[in-house]
């Protein structure tokens, strides 16, 4: 079947997806966007973390047909067009928040959904926020002080 | 495989009569799974998330009709007051991203022993709205558990919403499991007080091959506050009280043994939850008095 959607604010298009496939696919198989990883195919490591319609979930449990003529948000569409890092990016970068990198993506797109409703999110509102993706690496330290470090820079910035 | 895209709620009834087989997806949190995983190939998948009525709900006086796709985020931040057991029980559901997808209507779907809501629904009572292009009907929550991820639906039938009678009373929802998130319950109560009936109901999950009710001991706790008064006077339960409650409800159970924790834990585990829910359930029916 045919699927098209909005990804990262332009449409896209998938021909001869198979019916049972996942939206995780289609946008790394299929659309060339393999920023939203692949560690579980089950929910439980949000490591495939995207936005639809603006609300984080996992793409590897959405079927792909179910996102027709909808929106979805994805990793590579955090950073600028000229490839300027967004605040949460740059946050996880200087607080060396990436180890091997697998999980970042999620955390980043769950992270930044966090600060958008959240500027200024107690550590409870972050762990809550970030309780659907699991780092084999980091210990989660480094990750609430990215998340705590990029707040920080927003608000001053306002 | 095909994929069906119903547009409306008739069109999806009536694409499952003609093909009953076919496989609702909602949130997909279940059904997804499964597929990713090859234990099922579906020869249709019926597809409700261009269905809007079942993402929205309608308080009544008595009720709430909630839409079978409703996500437990929703359920979280909208319905707390009207279904505060629910509420607290869609708040244990996995990840935020699961609850942003997965609703009541797919738990009832799937009907496992481990679902959070059933418990919720359950303790709180209520029933759910299923519906064909034969018509509509109304089964009560305690008649549609049948069997281990088993229900009462039809083959032609989809859920169209579960009608809950909105709180008249404090309710709680307790969940045992090795961290906070992303946690399938070992065993998980649910208590409800309604004051408006002199009545208590319960719901256990994860701990026989159904959802179900601790008769006797709700009939033994609903008989205890009648005769020591205890609803009018708003005493403490006394302690001997509370103990029976528990042991019957870790009675009421029938667990098996398995790689999230024995029989014998899980029925110690449902005492202490029946002990503490009721605990908290009557001091803030005492407090609001
Ligand atoms: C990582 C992970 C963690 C989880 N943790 C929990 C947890 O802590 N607690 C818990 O209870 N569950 C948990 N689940 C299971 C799942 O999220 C829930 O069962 C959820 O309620 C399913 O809802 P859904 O809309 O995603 O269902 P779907 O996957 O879309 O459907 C589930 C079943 O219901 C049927 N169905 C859906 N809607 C209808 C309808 N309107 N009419 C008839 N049939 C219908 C489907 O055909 C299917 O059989 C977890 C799942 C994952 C992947
Ligand atoms: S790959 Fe989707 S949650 Fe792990
Ligand atoms: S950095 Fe390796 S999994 Fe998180």
């Amino acid at each position: 079947m045919r699927v098209s959607f909005t990804v990262n604010g332009r449409q896209q298009e998938a021909d001869d997806v198979w019916e049972g496939e996942s939206l995780l696919y289609v946008l790394r198989e299929r659309m060339g966007l393999p920023g939203s990883k692949n560690a579980c195919e089950q929910g439980e490591c949000g490591s495939c973390t995207v936005r639809l319609d603006g609300v984080p979930v996992c793409s590897c449990l959405v079927a792909a047909g179910q996102v027709q003529g909808r929106r979805v948000d994805t990793v590579e569409g955090l950073a600028g067009a000229d490839g300027e890092l967004s605040p949460i990016q740059q946050a996880f970068v200087d607080a060396g928040a990436v180890q091997c990198g697998f999980c970042t993506p999620g955390l980043l797109v769950a992270a930044d959904e966090l600060l958008e409703h959240n500027p200024s999110p107690s550590d409870g509102d972050i762990r809550e926020a970030l309780s659907g993706n699991l780092c084999r690496c980091t210990g989660y330290e480094t990750i609430l002080d990215a998340v705590r470090l990029a707040a920080a820079r927003t608000g001053q910035a306002v | 495989m095909e994929f069906l895209r119903p547009a409306s709620w008739q069109e999806a009834l009536a694409a499952k009569a003609e093909h009953p087989t076919a496989l609702p997806i909602a949130g997909g949190t279940d059904v997804m799974v499964e597929i990713n995983f090859d234990h099922r190939r579906p020869d249709h998948l019926l597809d409700l998330n261009r269905i809007g009525e079942l993402e929205e709900w309608e308080t009544g006086t008595d009720t709430v009709r909630l839409g079978a796709s409703v996500p437990y985020a929703r359920i979280m931040s909208g319905l707390r007051a009207e279904l505060p057991g629910l509420a607290l029980a869609s708040h244990t559901v996995a990840s935020p991203q699961i609850r942003n997808r997965g609703g009541v209507g797919g738990n009832l779907g799937t009907a496992s022993p481990a679902g959070d809501a059933h418990p919720a629904l359950l303790a709180g009572g209520g029933a759910v709205e299923a519906e064909s292009v034969r018509g509509s009907r109304l089964i009560p929550i305690d008649d549609f558990y049948t069997g281990v991820k088993r229900n009462a639906l039809a083959p032609d039938e989809l859920i169209r919403a579960v009608h809950l009678k909105k709180a008249t009373g404090p309710q709680q929802f307790s969940k045992v499991g090795t961290r906070n998130a992303m946690v399938i319950a070992v065993c998980a109560f649910g208590i409800a007080l309604h004051p408006d009936t002199r009545t208590v109901r319960t719901g256990i999950g994860s701990a026989a091959p159904t959802p179900i009710r601790a008769g006797t001991a709700e009939e033994f706790l609903t008989a205890a506050l009648d005769e020591g008064g205890l609803w009018d006077s708003r005493k403490p339960v006394p302690p001997a009280v509370a103990g029976q409650f528990a042991a019957l409800v870790a009675g009421a159970a029938n667990p098996i043994d398995d790689v999230r924790g024995t029989a014998a834990y899980r029925r110690h585990a449902l005492g202490v939850m029946a002990r503490r829910t009721l605990g908290w359930t009557w001091e803030q029916y005492r407090a609001e008095g």
